[in-house]
């Protein structure tokens, strides 16, 4: 197969970028998107140009790392894949592609394809976990959790931290990616105790971030390679409310890690 | 000779003792210490959360743009523990059975029974974490037997283990880093080990975007940096893991223990093409429900639904009567590149056996075995465009874990005074082959509780002398890692990094892969310095060092790489038996089993560096068992 690559060159994050055409040939059906790329690449080496970044590491879709808008749509048009698992035997043979990376404020490029998502860690250290200290473990058995519960705390949980949800949304908005972190723990017994600061410092953390606000357009769920429900955004919602009302207020509750030295 | 440090007394209270009496640092002393973690999967995440904890001041590194992507979270099936909640006659002692036997009597006992009764403290703690493991409807755990255990001993979480305890380990990090204890640098890779006075002391490292090149010094080091199973080329490991901490280390003064047991894992999807850069894992699971097979003719074209019954060949039921096609991971490996060595391989390059579910969906209804295997069936569908309920899957062994590492004793201190290694950076637990849902527990157990309470006792022992970063040994170290990178930078030859790293891989695969033979090893020594040599004159890399530059990270990597070989083939050669996972043709029984040779080599050999391209020294750390019977490993 031969294909038409338009790809987004960007040297660095001070420098403008551009789309650039390429020529890629002889690819093979059962090539990965990602193998097609590092073929482009060892031509570009070996032709003495620089390679086009772009982030990947596990090619088997769990590691979150490869993020590349293609066509248009986040990790391409094959639903509930990941980049580094959609196979060229789904496109059309001596079709142009389009590739860029994830667009968002929170996301500066930072090279060609490559983002900088350090936004989604940040959100997580503001309280996306169970507070609890290596050691201090009841006996596992001694939480029965019901089953249903597991397998719904599970489906949020299965969330990979790509980034896809907010390359789609229109805003923006990481509330898919929140929405997924929180709900994983409030489905749990684990997570009770933080449910109301968890959510709210979670939240806030978001907002500060850059991230958009969710307007319900949920191109997030259809983009999600994990096919994360946007049911967990309504059930965010609901457990955001309830924890504002508690409080009174919208303030940032202390931060979860435990400061006192 | 190599003393372990093994603590006196019963086997089964060695490790309380020695909590007991090792040396404390009080919690007001503990933030006076600085401790550089490099790693962020299982192992580096679990043990900088854990020492965070406890009040250390702590740095963590990692290559990835999240401390949350590293190798571990493509971990599938499990992790074993001890807990015994089965009621099926599990207990800490048959797990620290069932791994030295599973390591070909070539691990440390005292070691591996630590690792068992550890076990089940890390289930408690992921639990109380939120790790969503798979519950039965009564609501407690459900568990299931792995890789042909006795037992149902593994805890899971679908197909995504490593995914769900690596994110609570990165909850655990996290809360640190929060909280001021953890420093995270992200997209930095470790380019050399700083040493001083005898003691590792410090990093330099490279910053993947700005190409920064920074100091670190510390009071310890901790190497949690996976393992080397890319040094194949193909292999189930993410692209990125690499062998370039360790064997940094290794060239700073740490020795390299057992690089020759690497693990090659049967049942990967095997590769389509010359284009292929990583291969898939199938898990495990799914041979409790497929039947393995071939043709029983030569070059059989015919496709897999066409051939009778009476003219295939389950070969592994047949050759082993007794765990058919649940024999242990070498063994079922070395078996299909055998039918594929004799022609009857399946797939478009004859490198594959059939993995197939007929008889199983027949039985149980294809409803059941989508319940059991649904993402894995959906998984092979999407790379190879084939429906294994209809066609049998086809699978090929691949490199898959490296049982190999950096030496430690038995505090997971190496031969450098404060360096620690741990996870699969090490080479402690599991002897010459690993165990299936072993490699998880080993990492966890080492971060989360071992390397905490060992690690205080070198720091409170020792005596670590206050240094900055502008000690002659950083500058020297720095010196180093500039000169190489230009070094790489000028080769400015023709032939892309890549293609190395393909030729280097077929080599080690043909020559030191499922089997070995004193001759190959020794061609692969002299085929490895040549593919070296022109390396350093034709090899191209882009760019420079100012910006982000993924070909100048794979050059550094590689390079490493074609030095790494020569020493895992030292030890190849050097190992004149068969044991687990290294299987030398020369050693092997009438029925073409591996043949052991306890008299010569129950021992560990840690090699020491003298310079490239120089046969390294070999030292050797003396296997005692005490408590277990040497047995010929038999799967009849
Ligand atoms: C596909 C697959 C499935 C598996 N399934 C199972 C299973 O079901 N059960 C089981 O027990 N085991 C399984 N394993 C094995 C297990 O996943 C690994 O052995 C284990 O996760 C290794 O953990 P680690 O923490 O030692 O290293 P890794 O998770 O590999 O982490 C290495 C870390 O070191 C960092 N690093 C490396 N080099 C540098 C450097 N130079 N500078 C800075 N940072 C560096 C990386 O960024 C990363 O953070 C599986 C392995 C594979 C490949
Ligand atoms: S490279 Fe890991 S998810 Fe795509």
């Amino acid at each position: 197969m031969n294909f038409t690559l338009v790809v987004w060159r960007q040297a660095r994050a001070e420098e403008t970028g551009r789309m650039v055409e390429y020529r890629v040939e002889d690819v093979s059906p059962d090539m990965s998107f990602l193998e097609m790329l590092d073929v482009l690449n060892e031509d570009l080496i070996v032709s003495g140009e620089e390679p086009v970044a772009f982030d990947h590491d596990c090619r088997e879709g769990i590691c979150g790392m490869c993020s590349l808008v293609i066509d248009g749509v986040p990790h391409g048009p094959e639903r509930a894949t990941t980049a580094c698992q959609l196979h060229m035997r789904h496109f059309k043979d001596g079709a142009t592609i389009t590739i860029e990376p994830w667009r968002a404020k929170a996301f500066p490029v930072i090279r060609d394809l490559v983002v900088d998502r350090r936004a989604l860690d940040r959100v997580v250290q503001a309280g996306g976990y169970v507070s609890i200290n290596t050691g201090s473990a009841p006996d596992a058995n001694s939480i029965p959790v019901a089953k249903h519960d597991a397998d719904v705390a599970f489906q949020a949980a299965e969330c990979i931290g790509c980034g896809a949800c907010v390359a789609a949304c229109p805003n923006a908005s990481a509330m898919l990616f929140v929405a997924a972190k929180t709900q994983h723990f409030a489905r749990l017994p684990q997570g009770q105790p933080e449910r109301t600061r968890r959510t709210i410092n979670l939240v806030e953390a978001m907002d500060r971030e850059g991230f958009g606000a969710c307007t319900n357009h949920y191109e997030c769920a259809a983009a999600c390679p994990k096919e994360i429900p946007v049911r967990f955004i309504s059930d965010l919602n609901r457990d955001f409310i309830k924890a504002a009302a508690h409080h009174g207020r919208f303030g940032t509750l202390p931060p979860q890690g435990d400061l006192e030295e | 000779m190599l003393d372990a440090r093994i603590p006196d007394g019963p086997l089964d209270e060695k490790w309380q003792r020695h909590r007991f009496e090792m040396k404390l640092v009080s919690p007001s002393n503990r933030r006076r210490f600085r401790i550089l973690v490099v790693g962020s999967g299982l192992a580096g995440a679990s043990a900088a959360a854990s020492l965070g904890e406890l009040g250390y001041q702590v740095d963590c590194f990692c290559f990835q743009d999240s401390p949350r992507r590293a190798h571990s979270i493509a971990a599938q099936g499990g992790i074993n523990a001890a807990k015994n909640y089965q009621n099926d006659g599990d207990s800490v002692f048959r797990l620290f059975y069932d791994t030295i036997k599973g390591g070909d009597f070539r691990a440390r006992e005292a070691n591996v029974h630590r690792l068992a009764e550890v076990s089940n403290q890390i289930i408690d703690q992921c639990v109380a974490q939120g790790v969503p493991f798979a519950r039965e409807y009564g609501g407690l755990l459900d568990n299931r037997s792995f890789g042909g255990a006795q037992v149902s001993r593994t805890f899971y979480a679908r197909g995504q283990t490593g995914q769900q305890l690596l994110l609570g380990a990165y909850g655990a990090l996290s809360r640190q880093i929060q909280a001021g204890r953890v420093r995270m640098h992200t997209r930095t890779e470790m380019l050399d080990l700083v040493v001083v006075g005898g003691q590792a002391r410090g990093l330099v490292t490279r910053h993947l975007v700005s190409g920064r090149i920074a100091r670190w010094a510390g009071d310890a080091v901790v190497l949690a940096t996976g393992g080397y199973g890319n040094i194949f080329y193909l292999s189930t490991n993410a692209i990125g893991c690499n062998v370039t901490a360790a064997f940094r280390a290794y060239k700073k003064g740490a020795w390299f223990a057992n690089p020759c047991y690497t693990q090659i894992h049967p049942t990967c999807i095997p590769a389509s093409g010359e284009h292929q850069s990583k291969l898939t894992l199938m898990s495990e699971s799914l041979r409790n429900d497929g039947r393995i097979w071939v043709p029983l003719g030569k070059d059989d074209a015919r496709a897999p639904g066409d051939i009778p019954e009476d003219e295939r060949d389950y070969y592994l039921e047949r050759k082993y009567p007794s765990f058919g096609n649940l024999s242990p991971r070498d063994i079922s490996s070395r078996a299909a590149k055998e039918v594929c060595d004799e022609g009857r391989g399946v797939g478009p390059l004859g490198r594959g056996v059939y993995l197939d579910f007929a008889d199983s969906i027949a039985r149980l209804g294809e409803d059941t075995i989508r319940a059991r295997y649904g993402n894995l069936f959906a998984m092979y569908e999407k790379i190879t465009g084939e429906d294994p309920y209809r066609v049998p899957m086809r699978i090929y062994p691949a490199s898959h874990y490296t049982m190999g590492g950096l030496w430690v004793d038995y505090d997971l201190m190496s031969t450098l005074p404060g360096l620690h290694v741990i996870g699969e950076a090490n080479f402690s637990d599991h002897g010459a082959n690993r165990l299936g849902a072993s490699a998880l527990m080993q990492g966890l157990a080492d971060g989360y509780f071992i390397l905490p309470a060992t690690i205080g006792h070198y720091l409170g022992s020792a005596s670590i002398a206050p240094i900055g970063t502008d000690h002659p040994a950083f500058d020297e170290a720095e010196h180093g890692v500039r000169e190489r990178i230009d070094r790489l930078l000028a080769i400015g030859g023709r032939r892309s990094v890549e293609s190395f790293h393909r030729r280097l891989g077929n080599l080690m695969w043909e020559h030191c892969g499922m089997s070995r033979r004193a001759g190959g090893l020794r061609q692969a020594i002299v085929e490895t310095q040549a593919l070296r040599a022109e390396f350093w004159e034709d090899a191209r890399v882009a760019g420079t060092n100012e910006s982000l530059n993924v070909s100048l990270e794979r050059a550094g990597r590689v390079a490493d790489f074609l030095e790494f070989a020569e020493v895992l083939c030292w030890d190849a050669l050097q190992r004149e038996e068969s044991c687990g996972a290294h299987f030398r043709e020369e050693h092997q029984t009438p029925e073409g089993e591996a043949a052991r040779d306890d008299d010569r080599f129950a021992h560990v050999s840690a090699w020491e560096y003298r310079g490239v391209g120089t046969k390294p020294v070999e030292h050797r750390e003396p296997l005692v068992f005490e408590n277990v019977a040497l047995a010929t490993r038999s799967y009849k």
